[in-house]
């Protein structure tokens, strides 16, 4: 007995520090994907190669069109579309799919809760891997526009916090919605809404070619929302609808967060 | 003693006459998992790719200007990008169908073990599996363009009912390359790096959104050497009525070479996995 006691007390568990927690879940995730890095290298062509198809190719055929009251070059239009719904995606997928693995089929949350790790700490690890991962793309994405010529204001500068906050509250809201999710085919939810916001928030075209009443239905929505961010912010002209925009999905965000953790308490501690 | 003979088979097991005869053992297996887990697919098989005519296709198509003779021979851009998301949606479920469930197959629920321990073989086991595949498609591709009919891209009827019958051949080209993949792989990681380097820039570039010109001399010569491309021209010259038929013959033999070469490997690879 006294050698039991030895061996557990010699690593008695404390309370972790502020910035621990989450460094630790950062650090998990990075050992996780050293294996995979072709993976890792590869996230990024998906918004380049629709930059280049849809972008480059389909508007080699497109009749220009007028943004925030000047013509704009439609590469120039669906490059910011293609940032803030490949932040979206990225998020969303990382959040449902690999959240919903890592939940219910490698408990790996409940080996996690067994350390002094608590559920909001897992809930911000993770977004905050999935952000690191993402900031780097976007980086990337930014860094291929300017080599372009697509780029001509530092505005576009702040696209790449613009793409956090997008993917923090898709991610954020992503988990909480996991989290009632029982199983493999609710997956195709996750679809039904991904892919419309994906093809309709004015990422390729104007949202002026919705009539009045269905344009509205679609300014609310957040990925519409991330889309008018990202798109004054690269072509260098800020308006208040973008302001708004970080407004929504700040309070988007939070309130995932908010339910995914109460979710995580009531699924993982009862 | 006595239970155990009255609960064994009535007969003893007996091979199959012939390779159909086998495949047609699996009948009711394929059955069985199509009435499980239809609901699964039912809105990435019917519903994306109807989004994405309507996105693309009307949407931005509104905003495209282009003469006839730039888009290949169609009056509109929908009429140009219908039938070539068609193709793209063939070979969309070639990868859906032929990566993460032919793996578990092989790795998770092992069912290919299970099959293979009754008197089929891999032979039988390999057309079963890309049976259902082309059938399933059919079905998909065939509302698919029941879908697109009422918008008028198609010229005339027997051109579509051979474009939906070549998306059998579409899918083919894919599903016997994916399924070689899958069956070799060792990691379900490798999925993400086919779907990222392979479905997705297929997708893009092999002239289904824009014409294959666009991208200048050398890089249209290799979008025109990519499985897509064939399949994406043929349902294209078909539904619009421009029918090369010199062209359309080099596709079809293309596109069945491909399936055959890798069907092949397919047999013999699926053999080594589970015999050995």
């Amino acid at each position: 007995m006294a050698l039991f006691n030895a061996a557990v007390g010699a690593t008695v568990a404390r309370p972790l520090r502020g910035g621990e927690a989450a460094r630790l879940l950062l650090w998990r995730n990075v050992l996780v994907y050293r294996r995979a890095w072709l993976v890792f290298v590869t996230g990024f062509l998906e918004p380049v190669f629709y930059l280049f198809s849809i972008g480059i190719g389909v508007g080699a055929m497109v009749v220009g069109f007028e943004y925030a009251g000047k013509p704009v070059d439609y590469r120039e239009f669906v490059a910011p579309g293609m940032i803030a719904a490949s932040a979206m995606n990225g998020s969303l997928l990382d959040a449902t799919f690999n959240f919903f693995f890592k939940l219910k089929y490698n408990k790996l949350y409940d080996q996690m809760l067994a350390t002094p790790l608590r559920t909001v700490d897992i809930a911000v690890g993770e977004l905050l891997w999935n952000q690191l991962r993402s900031g780097i793309y976007v980086t990337a994405f930014l860094l291929i526009m300017v080599a372009m010529d697509l780029v001509h204001s530092w505005w576009a500068l702040l696209v790449v916090p613009a793409a956090l906050l997008i993917g923090s509250a898709f991610g954020a809201v992503g988990m909480a919605l996991t989290t009632y999710m029982t199983s493999w085919q609710d997956f195709e939810k996750v679809t039904l809404a991904m892919m419309p916001m994906f093809l309709f928030s004015a990422t390729f075209f104007p949202v002026t070619a919705y009539p009045e009443w269905l344009r509205w239905v679609v300014e609310v929505t957040p990925l519409y929302r991330g889309v008018v961010l990202c798109r004054d912010l690269t072509l260098g002209v800020p308006s208040w609808g973008a302001l708004v925009s970080v407004v929504y999905l700040l309070v988007f965000g939070a309130i995932g967060l908010v339910v995914v953790r109460r979710r995580l308490d009531s699924l993982l501690l009862t | 003693m006595a239970d155990y003979a009255d609960s064994g088979p009535a007969t003893a097991p007996t091979a199959p006459s012939g390779l159909v005869a086998g495949a047609l053992r699996m009948v009711d297996y394929w059955l069985t998992v199509v009435a499980r887990t239809w609901k699964g697919g039912v809105i990435t098989t019917f519903v994306t790719p109807f989004f994405y005519v309507l996105a693309l296709g009307v949407l931005l198509g509104g905003f495209v200007t282009a003469d006839p003779a730039t888009l290949e021979g169609a009056d509109s851009y929908l009429a140009f990008v219908a039938p070539g998301m068609v193709a793209a949606h063939a070979m969309t479920i070639a990868f859906s169908e032929m990566t993460y469930p032919v793996y578990g197959m092989v790795k998770w629920q092992r069912i290919y073990f299970s099959m293979i321990a009754s008197p089929l073989t891999a032979s039988h086991i390999v057309l079963a599996q890309l049976g259902f595949l082309v059938l399933r498609t059919l079905f998909a591709c065939g509302v698919f363009l029941l879908v697109l009919a009422p918008f008028g891209v198609f010229e005339t009827w027997w051109g579509v009912l051979v474009a939906w019958l070549a998306q059998g051949l579409v899918v083919l080209a894919f599903g016997a390359p994916v399924l070689l993949f899958s069956l070799s792989i060792k990691s379900e990681e490798s999925f993400a790096l086919i779907f990222r380097l392979g479905m997705i820039p297929l997708t893009l570039f092999s002239g289904t959104f824009f014409p294959v010109a666009n991208l200048g001399p050398v890089l249209e010569k290799v979008a025109m050497a990519s499985p897509l491309w064939q399949g994406v021209n043929l349902t294209r010259m078909l539904a619009l009525g421009e029918i090369d038929w010199g062209l359309a013959a080099i596709h079809v033999v293309y596109l069945g070479l491909l399936s055959a070469v890798c069907w092949w490997f397919a047999v013999r690879r699926l053999g080594e996995r589970l015999v050995s």
